[in-house]
């Protein structure tokens, strides 16, 4: 078999990628037929620059869907023969199958490993970025409406972990060794509670009144919630349905712990600014509760720059992980890790580039996606 | 001025204390401490004998007190052999157990002995801050103005055509972690595939001397990452300066152009750049670790990250200090300068 040439790989490529074309054309025609009923989703088809975020982040998000089905090979299996082999080389010893993008230091194929790699910042980058504004949120809200002693002492304690560099706290906490010690259960422990207090406190406050429903809402939060918190932050899940692995919780947290100040002081200042608007005022003079003001006023009032936020977020946080894998901190040893087969290619940048390239284009696309899929949010939301 | 001087001080040492004491809490974990005895006697260590040794060189003391022995403002400890033999953490080889000084912290100058290194730890930093402040200075000088002409350029005219593309080209750039431009850069500009061999990809002869040869592509990778952020910042700072009062006024008044943005918008418009590009000096750290080891430049990020990778804590010490003092100092300085800056607030 003859190695494939440039504008074949392309097209096989493309061809790979079918089950995301089709998703892509679903999502945006119903997207688009529904604009109207989208609220700021529907509006954002009126920015070219945010529809073009959309799709490459919708790219990836079905990219790690399907990756089962777009990946040509197995991202772990050693080909012999296909050590750091060129683009659109046959596999040796199979007929019709060729590494499209070539093949790594350990004769595995590039192009799976980029597809395969997508699974796992879909689903980390955005779930440490719902924690961190859990956290952030939960702790931010009281800070900004009550201020005192309580702003000063949660401000000391952001300002401190911001003060912190982050390459820095890396390095200390996301190391096999700390893992004997604790400290990231410990971490993990804390700051998985906030979800929780977050969800009570926004039953609570808002159906005091209606104890029948509240009771239902509380113990469906709280089963659910400790349920989950049990697997995921002391690997104790009764059923085994929760469970993350010990490394990738390392990970998880300190990745967590990191962004939540930022989101804290955001939300603070938030809050500072919107408890002086006549809403607020009204509802105090209703009578409500401060929580029910700061869960149920301020906090939707507040919840354009926060979606903003959140986009960015979710791209920063790639980059964290993306950093953490290029110091060889990733997920596990082997794992397709983006930041880790980079880390893996530079090595042998000057003689084969190609095993370190497709990672690299692949996280930028995904972060530049979200950054301008902010940019057009930003825009939309200031319009009205 | 004073007090606000003297408390944003306080607060500041209060933070350092703090971080300082969790990266020595971090760093000084078990299995950290384990690594160490086995490393300093011999591997096969039973788990008595590595808890002896540790006991015998002060590891065993409270931790608070390891903390002011460390920091100098507890005294180091001693420790009488059953042959009265007099050891400490004050007592180097060739000192005697009497002339030797009670206090030995940083705050004496005494940072402690790399193991990787095998020289004392205060020189090595020193030596390693000088590199990385030449890196550091040519990604400011590119960086600075870069971001700064981009910016305001993009904001006098805020719609515009210019503005649209300058601003996509902002966001490209902080889409562009360090580690992926540094590669794509090596791989275009280095190798023999993107045809043009124009730079060397690695910077390890910069450290000797800099050529354009061997410190374009690092400076770049660095400058790039930190240029979309500052420019967004001094687009929107001009873009708001642009529709005051004043300069319609100015415009009103028959004055050109350049003379409305050189004369009137410019000089508050770089008001809030300042902090921005001040602030963005800690997370150049960041960036800097990253640079320096893609492009095997031996300065404090490299330094950083060999200390972690053998477990050779008083170096790695060493490092956070530095690296905590840095992002403090920051902070200070942009808070001053800003309120140095601006007149608004500097009055009242």
């Amino acid at each position: 078999m003859d190695r494939l040439t440039a504008s074949e790989i392309i097209i096989r490529m493309l061809i790979q990628f079918n089950p995301v074309w089709i998703g892509l054309a679903v999502i945006l025609t119903a997207s688009w037929l529904f604009r109207k009923k989208l609220g700021l989703y529907g509006k954002l088809f009126a920015s070219p620059v945010g529809v073009v975020g959309l799709v490459l982040v919708l790219f990836w998000v079905l990219t790690a869907i399907f990756a089962d089905l777009i990946a040509t090979m197995d991202p772990l299996t050693q080909i012999s023969g296909m050590k750091n082999k060129k683009p659109g080389w046959p596999v040796s010893g199979a007929e019709g199958e060729w590494y499209l993008l070539g093949g790594d230091n350990l004769a595995r194929d590039v192009f799976s490993r980029m597809v395969k790699g997508s699974q796992l910042v879909i689903a980390i980058a955005p779930a440490a970025t719902i924690f961190a504004f859990m956290v952030g949120i939960t702790l931010g809200l009281p800070a900004g409406f009550y201020g005192g002693k309580l702003d000063t002492g949660l401000s000391f304690l952001a300002n401190l972990v911001l003060a912190f560099p982050v390459i820095l706290l890396f390095f200390l906490l996301v190391t096999p060794e700390i893992r004997s010690t604790g400290v990231p259960l410990a971490l993990a422990g804390v700051l998985f509670l906030f979800p929780i207090i977050f969800f009570v406190m926004l039953f609570y406050s808002r159906y005091r009144e209606q104890p029948g429903r509240l009771g239902v809402l509380l113990v469906i939060t709280l089963v659910l919630g400790l349920w989950a918190y049990s697997g995921l932050a002391f690997n104790k899940d009764p059923f085994g349905v929760f469970y993350m692995d010990p490394n990738l919780l390392n990970i998880f947290v300190s990745v967590v712990f990191v962004n939540s100040p930022t989101v804290f002081r955001i939300v603070r200042g938030l809050t500072i600014d919107i408890k002086t608007r006549d809403y607020v005022a009204a509802a105090q003079t209703r009578g409500e509760r401060p929580w029910y003001i700061m869960l149920w006023e301020v906090l939707p009032n507040a919840r354009g720059p926060l979606i903003v936020d959140f986009c960015l977020r979710i791209g920063y946080t790639t980059i964290l992980l993306g950093t953490l894998g290029f110091f060889g901190l990733g997920v596990t040893p082997e794992s397709p890790d983006w930041g880790m087969t980079i880390n893996e290619g530079r090595k042998l940048l000057a003689v084969y580039p190609h095993p370190a390239l497709p990672p690299t284009i692949a996280l930028m696309t995904l972060v530049l996606g979200l950054n301008l899929l902010a940019d057009g949010l930003r825009e939309e939301s200031l319009k009205d | 001025m004073v007090s606000f001087l003297l408390r944003r001080t306080g607060v500041m040492l209060l933070t350092a204390l703090c971080l300082t004491f969790i990266v020595f809490f971090l760093t000084n974990l078990e299995p950290n401490l384990e690594k160490l005895t086995k490393s300093e006697g011999n591997m096969r260590m039973t788990d008595v004998q590595v808890q002896s040794w540790l006991e015998k060189n002060g590891y065993r003391q409270p931790l608070f007190k390891r903390y002011g022995e460390w920091l100098g403002v507890a005294p180091g400890w001693t420790r009488t052999d059953e042959d009265g033999k007099v050891t400490g953490r004050c007592i180097k080889r060739a000192t005697t157990a009497e002339e030797a000084p009670k206090f030995c912290g940083i705050m004496q100058g005494d940072w402690g002995f790399s193991l990787v290194f095998k020289n004392p730890v205060f020189g090595i930093i020193k030596e390693k801050l000088a590199l990385t402040g030449k890196l550091m200075l040519c990604v400011l000088i590119v960086m600075v103005p870069a971001a700064l002409i981009i910016g305001v350029i993009a904001g006098m005219r805020e719609g515009s055509k210019t503005d649209r593309v300058l601003s996509t080209f902002s966001i490209l750039t902080t889409s562009t972690p360090e580690y992926v431009s540094g590669v794509i850069f090596i791989i275009v500009f280095a190798s023999k595939f993107g045809g043009l061999r124009w730079f060397k990809g690695t910077a390890a002869t910069a450290m000797d001397g800099i050529t354009f040869e061997n410190f374009t592509l690092p400076v770049m990778a660095l400058a790039l990452y930190g240029v979309g952020y500052i420019a967004r910042m001094t687009r929107a700072s001009m873009a708001e300066v642009m529709t005051e009062q004043y300069i319609r006024t100015a415009r009103l008044k028959g004055l050109s152009f350049p003379a409305i943005i050189l004369k009137h918008a410019l000089r508050n418009a770089l008001i809030a750049p300042f902090t921005v590009i001040v602030l963005q000096i800690p997370y150049l750290l960041t960036g800097v670790v990253i640079i320096e080891t893609l492009f095997n430049y031996k300065g404090f990020g490299w330094t950083l990250v060999a200390a972690v990778g053998n477990n050779d804590i008083e170096l790695l010490l060493a490092c956070s200090v530095v690296a905590v003092f840095v992002v403090l100092l920051t902070q200070l300085i942009s808070d001053i300068g800003y309120v140095f800056l601006n007149p608004r607030i500097r009055v009242s």
